[in-house]
């Protein structure tokens, strides 16, 4: 299985390479991809050095325009199929139908991988993808079960990339508007959620608060791990009683599903996580070589190092991680 | 323009959902969705007692009757059902994923196309409309202006615009999960949840901790906690050229909501000021509500 990395940074990109990435993901300085922050991504120059260093090394460099395209942005996002063309990324990923299309006509040795966000979770919608646009991979979102993603991988029509470690969406990507309605600004077209922009902390009488456009996400009494106030994993009110409704603060893993997903024939796994720092690619994609690296001299023995998931936990949202909609029970 | 009734996003036990169809045969209505859009596990009507009662449904009211399909599909029998319901060979179907669109279009049939479908620039509408999308319901995130945006860059580029059908009243669907949020709040295992989510007619409201309603929980589906309300941007959309309104069902006293629309759409004066949010049509965070400056 290929292991598929992200890079915000051309420092992350550098630590990504080093640490044993097979291919390496980024996007554009601007809101055509879905990780749109402030101080994250590539100029042109710095992507034109990354590429060089991946090239060097003989990895495959994957570029994201991976957020819809607006009527006004049309030329932007247009621009930016063209410049991922033009550097020769290895693969464009994308979700907008529109822009799609538009880069299987203009570009068609420009291979395509469906993106996440593209929402498609079986095997009709990713033949549709396929007949029309001749998409060559896809990504498919965090809510399928083990045996479902079997199910998907056995029928699809292209090979799938499943997502292996960091941030959980619990939301099915691409139909999840929970951010904007509170906020303004969604995944699907300003390529962010629960942005930095619209958090408060305070202290109040009540303990440390953090509020998203004034909403109040969670209450921390002293001793209380706090986490980012990403709305679907606030403690709410539900039947009057105070819990994480959605979900909890916690990162996935899928380390120990190694053997199964590549039996399943599932050609790549994703690291999330292009807004975390360098040091957070360095130690993630590490021990995540360490592992495969391990399954694929002994894939009977195959056992995860408790080393590896100290590394893991250490990074992950509220030191905590899970298998997600993988394991059926936590649906 | 129209109205329209938008599938009923709730669980109802099956009389409640015939005597709701049998109250709606009478009302104004100019087209009428039913069918789960939500969760598979929901039968109290198959896919056949959903046809017949949609045929029924067309006879008593006059109106047309669509049939909307499921919105995340996870598992292969989901597909299967989707597929029977596209090739149903009568009513026009509402497609709420790619896997309808690409159904729809082997059987060469026009369908609409749900707010589930990530649509937001006129290629993108061109990609659909070309393939069979006479009717759209854009997403519920759109405002106003990107609305007039996208008609005017496809005018400029001689794009056919479909009939366009905004959701103009009810809770917001925000969101789809592979877990069940209703499931969660009763401590119910997702596989094991005894269809809990029939005892919460209009969902369960999610407030935070100072209680501001923040949203409703309707099993893998997360709405708006507030009721959206357009009706008193009635003339601008009239004057946008949008050609229907989708209300969405409630269990209670819907037919007065109906009645207020139609009231206006007959020439009567819209309200000034209306309780709900409406806040994604004027390019706000989706939770607020927004009052016309100046015209009160």
């Amino acid at each position: 299985m290929q292991l598929v990395c992200p890079a915000g940074s051309l420092p992350a990109l550098k630590a990504a390479v080093r640490q044993g990435a097979d291919a390496v993901y980024t996007g554009f300085r601007d809101d055509t991809n879905a990780r749109h922050f402030a101080g994250l991504n590539f100029t042109d120059k710095q992507l034109e050095a990354g590429l060089e260093l991946i090239r060097q090394q003989g990895r495959k460099l994957f570029i994201a325009v991976n957020t819809y395209a607006l009527p006004d942005g049309w030329a932007r996002w247009q621009r930016a199929v063209d410049r991922a063309a033009d550097l020769g990324a290895d693969a464009l990923i994308a979700a907008d139908p529109g822009i799609l299309a538009y880069a299987s006509r203009r570009h068609p040795r420009l291979p395509l991988h469906l993106s996440v966000q593209g929402s498609a979770t079986n095997a009709a919608a990713l033949r549709f993808y396929h007949e029309q646009y001749g998409i060559a991979r896809t990504v498919l979102p965090r809510v399928l079960s083990l045996a479902q993603v079997r199910q998907v991988a056995a029928s699809s029509p292209v090979p799938v990339e499943v997502f292996a470690f960091g941030s959980l969406c619990i939301m099915a990507e691409g139909r999840c508007h929970l951010s904007s309605y509170v906020t303004g600004q969604s995944p699907n077209l300003c390529g962010v959620c629960s942005p930095a922009s619209a958090v408060r902390w305070s202290e109040e009488e009540d303990g440390l608060t953090s509020r998203l456009n004034d909403v109040l996400i969670d209450r921390y009494q002293a001793g209380e791990a706090a986490g980012y106030p990403t709305l679907c994993k606030g403690r709410f009110m539900v039947h009057g009683k105070r819990f994480h409704a959605l979900e909890e603060p916690t990162s996935l893993n899928t380390m120990e599903l190694i053997p199964q997903l590549s039996e399943i024939g599932v050609v790549a796994v994703k690291i999330e996580g292009r807004q975390r720092s360098p040091a957070y690619v360095e130690q993630v994609v590490g021990v995540w070589r360490k592992a495969l690296d391990r399954y694929r001299r002994d894939p009977h023995n195959f056992a995860v190092e408790p080393a590896w998931n100290q590394v893991l936990g250490n990074v992950s949202e509220g030191s905590q991680t899970t298998l997600g909609a993988y394991h059926r029970a936590w649906q | 323009m129209k109205l329209t009734l938008g599938p009923v996003l709730f669980y109802w036990q099956r009389q409640s959902i015939m005597d709701f169809y049998a109250d709606m045969a009478q009302q104004p209505l100019d087209v009428i969705y039913m069918g789960e859009t939500v969760c598979s596990k929901r039968r109290a009507l198959s896919l056949d007692d959903w046809t017949g009662l949609a045929r029924e449904v067309r006879e008593a009211s006059g109106a047309e009757v669509v049939l909307s399909g499921l919105t995340l599909i996870e598992a292969a029998s989901e597909l299967g059902v989707l597929r029977r319901l596209c090739e149903n060979g009568e009513i026009k179907v509402e497609a709420n994923d790619m896997a309808a669109v690409q159904f729809l279009t082997a059987q060469g049939v026009e369908f609409v196309g749900g707010p589930a479908l990530n649509i937001y620039n006129a290629f993108t509408l061109d990609e659909l409309v070309r393939r069979g999308m006479s009717r759209w319901v854009p997403p519920v995130e759109c405002s106003a202006d990107l609305l007039s945006a996208l008609m005017q860059q496809a005018r400029e580029h001689d794009i056919r615009l479909p009939e366009i059908e905004v959701f103009a009243w009810g809770h917001l669907p925000l969101a789809y999960s592979a877990r069940c949020f209703t499931a969660r709040a009763e401590n119910l295992a997702k596989d094991d949840c005894g269809f809990i989510c029939q005892n919460y007619p209009d969902g369960i409201p999610m407030t935070t901790q100072e209680g501001q309603v923040l949203f409703t929980l309707n099993g893998i589906q997360t709405m708006s906690g507030g009721v959206s309300n357009l009706l008193a941007e009635y003339p601008r959309m009239q004057a946008m050229g949008i050609d229907a309104l989708r209300l969405s069902p409630r269990s209670t006293d819907m037919a007065e909501i109906i009645q207020q629309f139609d009231q206006v759409r007959r020439g009567g004066t819209p309200p000034l000021a209306l309780d709900g949010c409406n806040g994604y049509w004027h390019g706000e965070p989706g939770m607020l509500t927004v009052e016309e400056v100046g015209l009160c």
